[in-house]
């Protein structure tokens, strides 16, 4: 199942720069795991120890917040779309 | 001459050089001013603070820009209020209200914020301002690029209150509504912010940014004569002004500025409809779950607060605690702040003399210490949230018998 991911700034350069990448992936888990293979140092950069996505990394799936879904189980179908934000300030 | 060093990132410690740049590259933690302490040590007295203008850069040796402040010139060095009415109807001994309703020149704390952001953003050779905004972030930079010259394009969940649009558009800025919530604002805005090279204040200058807050913590402790409060109750929407303040008083702290050892205790003020860092206080859990907010206190109506871990790590460091109101106790907070001091604060506000109450209440804040409440908006900007809970004026006919008859209630006067 291909799906989209914009890539943070930050990790651009891990992507060859790139700010979208299409791959395959049925949930948010194998999304993560996906972009380490084909991206090397992705996930230690998104994920604790522990293998969690990161306090103040924020994951949207087709602009739902994931924590408000399944979490790293979110499933994903054909054509989502995934944005990966930093936390960013408020007012 | 420059005492900012270069930012380091709150999670890792990494360091980096002082651009717009607001996460860790590695961890994504975000990133925060780092100072040259010894030598602020050198050069900052009360007395050169005294003497400074009496604004919020009368602390410029702690704010985060290389050169002289170029906006926001009036901003800050608001009044803190001795709240005897207020305190005795609370039943407590010692109370201030840091008035922040009368910040130049939108009225809230935001105009410090973005005084240091656009400074540093002039800096950095930007042309153009942006932010995402609950309303008076939006007012401030609307109305503070204006006056030091940048474009501008402000960004703003589409139900905000009609006050806090108007007080944005009138500064003529790019104003975009956008249908969603904060949080879908802001995530949209970190991606717009990623394309254009703009200073977004609160995402890629968000560490300079944020810094401004801290001035509102230094000047309640010079105000109160060189002294940190025992109690601060403060209202907390990303998390950032809890953090801010709590900075301040250890810098004063650290260069030997005050009389007194800090040991003041820092409360949270979240409305009941959004309040991801009160519960997390309340519960004692470690997470901060997002929320989607619903609460007539739209400036605190963020969900997914960035800095609500560090917010949460202050309030339980220094001992503080932390309480919630319902959209009915914010419309009374704001009425007992206005009819006991005279000051009319916007449902933030009202959610900050709410959350004080129920703490002093609870016997959180003990009664016979010293209490600050940071009021941080005006009132005229969230009318709507009250105007059914205000009563109406005495309508009369221009006699002085209808006078009498419908305002003192004397009938059938024959003067």
């Amino acid at each position: 199942m291909a799906v989209k991911v914009r890539i943070p700034t930050p990790l651009q350069k891990l992507a060859g720069g790139k700010g979208e990448v299409m791959i395959e992936a049925a949930s948010i888990q194998q999304m993560i795991d996906t972009l380490e293979k084909n991206y090397p140092g992705m996930k230690e950069r998104l994920c604790d120890e522990q293998g969690k996505i990161r306090r103040f990394v924020n994951v949207y799936l087709n602009e739902e917040d994931i924590r408000f879904l399944d979490k790293e189980a979110t499933a994903l179908k054909a054509g989502d779309e995934i944005s990966i934000v930093p936390a960013i300030a408020g007012g | 001459m420059s005492f900012l060093k270069g930012l380091r990132c709150r999670e890792c410690g990494r360091e980096f050089p002082k651009e717009a740049l607001y996460v860790c590259e590695y961890c994504f933690g975000s990133l925060e001013a780092a100072y040259d302490y010894d030598g602020i040590k050198k050069v900052l007295t009360r007395d050169k603070i005294l003497r400074g203008p009496k604004s919020l850069w009368r602390y410029r040796e702690l704010l985060p820009i290389d050169g002289e402040p170029t906006a926001g010139f009036y901003s800050g060095f608001t009044p803190l209020v001795k709240a005897d009415i207020l305190a005795k109807e609370l039943g407590v001994k010692e109370l201030y209200i840091k008035d922040d309703s009368v910040c130049h020149p939108t009225w809230s704390f935001k105009d410090r914020v973005v005084a240091v952001a656009l400074s540093r953003a002039r800096e950095l050779g930007f042309d153009t301002v942006a932010c995402a905004s609950t309303g008076n972030l939006a007012n401030s930079v609307s109305a503070n690029a204006a006056w030091a010259g940048f474009k501008r394009y402000i960004f703003i969940p589409a139900n905000l209150e009609r006050a806090k649009i108007i007080g944005s558009l009138v500064y003529a800025p790019n104003l975009v509504s956008v249908n969603g919530n904060y949080d879908d604002v802001n995530r949209l805005c970190s991606e717009i912010a990623s394309k254009y090279r703009w200073g977004f204040v609160n995402i890629n200058l968000r560490a300079y940014y944020a810094e401004g807050s801290k001035t509102l913590g230094f000047e309640i402790a010079e105000q109160l004569g060189w002294r940190a409060p025992d109690h601060i109750v403060a209202p907390a929407a990303s998390g950032s002004l809890i953090t801010k303040i709590w900075k301040s008083l250890q810098e004063f702290e650290k260069l030997g500025l005050l009389e007194n050892k800090v040991k003041t205790k820092v409360y949270c003020a979240q409305p009941e409809g959004c309040a991801p860092i009160a519960d997390s206080i309340l519960s004692g859990s470690e997470a901060i779950k997002p929320v989607k907010p619903d609460t007539i206190a739209k400036s605190l109506a963020i969900g997914n607060p960035a800095d609500g871990y560090y917010a949460k790590d202050v309030i339980r460091d220094t001992g503080g605690w932390a309480a919630k109101a319902t959209n009915d106790e914010i419309r009374e907070g704001i009425k007992l702040l206005a009819r006991t001091e005279g000051i009319f604060t916007e449902t933030a506000g009202g959610v900050t003399v709410a959350c004080a109450k129920k703490l002093i209440e609870q016997g959180r804040i003990p009664r016979n210490e010293s209490i600050v409440l940071a009021i941080t908006g005006n009132g005229l900007k969230t009318q709507e949230a009250i105007q059914d809970s205000v009563g109406e004026a005495k309508l009369i006919d221009p006699k002085l018998d209808s006078f009498e008859e419908i305002v003192m209630g004397v009938q059938g006067s024959t003067t």
